[in-house]
């Protein structure tokens, strides 16, 4: 299997203040789901920042395909790299369909507007994904699980070969954040290489295919899911007591990890 | 779930109906827009104090402008009224209000924010200045033209200078730098205003500030024209970018924008518009603020089919605004005043009527 994305001795500061993380080294394989676990501020947004090539690097570089970011044109790179932000409204009621058909932009000329070709498949996808009922709706009147699907959607609609996706599931409700993990499980199984920031430990036994751990100044751990989610790197992680727990229910068998209050 | 996909809109042919999946505006919609607008140039031919028959009126434009053989059966006095003032003013009127309203839109989509008017990174401010410099030295008209435009740039060069970081303009700098640069013009005006001679020379700048296409000549529209229209052409051209810039700019950068080139070009189009209104008509507030509400509700908010119809109902708009200038008043009342005058209760309308959601 060949290397995705490739993350080599990476430092990060803003400005000539300290150092955000330093000394960071990851590859992610084609067709692998690594989720990325930290402790808020950590600077998990950041590094996306940095693969987007929006950040520059303090040292070190960060490879796609082989090539250095820094080398990408903004819409080569939006052509080989999705992002899925946290969902937000918009100030104009757009419908579902035209934010979803946003994701054309990289494969339209400066001065040309998606055709009818571009709208079918923008539409395309959404039958795909299961939203289709959403597409004349307003990207303002949906609710926030919605809106993440839409992302998504518009995501899928740049065709690009790798999707990062940055804290998917905040903010949303129980249900809303089953139907993201879903979606993004689903990507998953039909190999789209996938990196995905979360606040909840959990969804790395729910989806994750190796996990990195990023604590306050670096890596703390990184590596295949059974091997790196231990009681120990947690707890370092989040700097608190988190016990791992093994329930069944029936036929059906889950992990999980809770912190430790007593 | 079945239901949801029972709802999705098909033809007869069993496709998928898009008509009602994005904002589309029927082509009768485009028609009548610029039938009115057609329609409302050719009565400002017809109106004003001095009168010309309307039969005069179309054998001068005949003559005059599609060079037919008819025979002049006109007083001197009326072919100027008809194609030295009345012509060049309607013409004035369509661009700077199709020009205006643009900027407006584009501007709204690009600070995300639906309140936002043209001046708001300072070119009013910085050409109001302008002109008062230029009146106070008694410049002749075109001396003051130039004044007044080069302070407008000047002004928005300066906030684009102060919103400069890191190799990006972010557009919270830009609104703030926006701000500091208007206030200091606005000050800097008030000074001139202050030491000017208020026999003369303040009531002249006070008058220019008004805003009104009363002293527009054919000499003007030959200077205006190009710039107006070569703006007006890159923010129509731009103008499916601005969608993707209005979802923020960290989204529309992974989306594969070149968000600091759209900027740059919409803030240069906008900047150029908006002096050479101020340069020109002085200072026409309101519209490029209400007519982008006003199309929104028309045709929606899709920037592919929101810009040109700001630009035709903007033209609508100040020409009418224009000719009820010319109608209603003995003494004309400067235009700057009217259009606010009809422009506010309008977007307070507006404002009740979207609850303030712009949806």
């Amino acid at each position: 299997m060949a290397v995705k994305l490739s993350i080599r001795d990476a430092s990060f500061g803003y400005g000539s203040g300290d150092t955000v993380w330093e000394h960071i080294n990851l590859d992610v394989m084609d067709g692998e789901c690594l989720c990325l676990l930290g402790p808020n501020g950590c600077g998990k947004t950041t590094l996306f920042n940095c693969i987007n090539n929006s950040y520059q690097l303090k040292t070190g570089s960060i490879l796609l395909n082989g090539k250095d970011v820094r080398d990408f044109g903004i819409s080569q790179l939006a052509k080989t790299l999705g992002i899925v932000f946290q969902e937000h409204s918009a100030p104009f009621p757009y419908t579902a369909l035209e934010v979803v058909r946003m994701g054309r932009t990289p494969h339209l000329k400066m001065f040309s507007a998606p055709d009818k070709r571009d709208t079918e498949h923008a539409y395309h996808i959404m039958e795909e994904m299961g939203i289709a009922y959403l597409a004349g709706k307003r990207y303002t009147h949906i609710s926030g699980g919605e809106r993440q699907l839409v992302l998504i959607a518009r995501t899928l609609c740049q065709e690009p070969e790798m999707i990062l996706f940055d804290e998917p599931t905040s903010h949303l409700d129980f249900k809303n954040q089953a139907m993201v993990l879903q979606t993004v499980k689903k990507l998953s199984a039909k190999g789209m290489t996938i990196v995905m920031t979360s606040h909840f430990p959990n969804h790395v036994w729910k989806i994750g295919t190796n996990v990195a751990m990023l604590g306050y100044s670096g890596m703390v751990a990184q590596g295949p899911v059974e091997e790196v989610m231990t009681e120990a790197n947690l707890s370092k992680t989040y700097g608190v007591d988190v016990m791992i727990y093994d329930a069944v229910s029936g036929s059906k068998k889950t992990r999980f990890c809770d912190p430790n209050l007593d | 779930m079945k239901e949801h996909i029972a709802a999705i809109p098909r033809l007869a042919s069993g496709e998928v109906d898009f008509r009602t999946l994005e904002h589309k505006p029927s082509p009768v919609k485009w028609i009548l827009m610029a039938v009115l607008l057609a329609v409302l140039f050719i009565v400002s031919l017809f109106l004003g104090r001095y009168i010309v028959m309307p039969d005069d009126v179309i054998k001068i434009i005949g003559q005059q402008i599609f060079n037919l053989p008819i025979q002049t059966t006109w007083t001197d006095s009326a072919e100027t009224v008809v194609i030295r003032v009345r012509l060049p003013r309607a013409v004035m009127a369509v661009l700077i209000g199709a020009g205006l309203s643009m900027s407006g839109a584009s501007f709204q989509g690009m600070f995300q924010n639906p309140l936002v008017s043209p001046f708001i990174l300072g070119v009013s401010a910085g050409a109001s200045f302008g002109a008062a410099i230029g009146l106070v030295l008694e410049l002749p008209t075109a001396g003051i033209q130039a004044v007044s435009f080069l302070f407008g740039l000047a002004a928005v060069g300066i906030t684009y200078f102060l919103s400069h970081l890191y190799q990006t303009t972010p557009i919270l700098m830009l609104v703030l730098s926006g701000t500091v640069v208007s206030a200091f013009f606005q000050a800097m005006l008030s000074l001139i205003k202050f030491v000017a001679d208020d026999e003369e020379k303040l009531p002249a700048i006070t008058f220019w500030l008004m805003g009104s296409l009363g002293n527009v000549g054919l000499d003007d529209i030959a200077l205006a024209a190009i710039p107006l229209i070569v703006c007006m052409a890159a923010l129509f051209l731009i103008r499916w970018k601005l969608n993707v810039l209005s979802m923020g700019e960290r989204e529309s950068r992974a989306l594969g924008v070149n968000n600091e080139r759209v900027k740059i070009i919409v803030i240069i189009a906008t900047t150029v518009i908006a002096s050479t209104s101020v340069a020109f008509c002085g200072i026409i507030g309101w519209v490029g603020q209400v007519i982008p509400h006003f199309c929104r509700m028309l045709v929606g908010p899709d920037h592919k089919v929101l810009i040109p119809a700001t630009m035709l109902v903007g033209a609508c708009y100040l020409i009418l605004i224009d000719n009820l200038c010319r109608l209603f008043t003995v003494t004309e009342i400067p235009l700057g005043i009217l259009t606010a005058v009809v422009g506010a209760p309008v977007f307070a309308y507006l404002l009740r009527k979207t609850k303030g959601g712009w949806n």
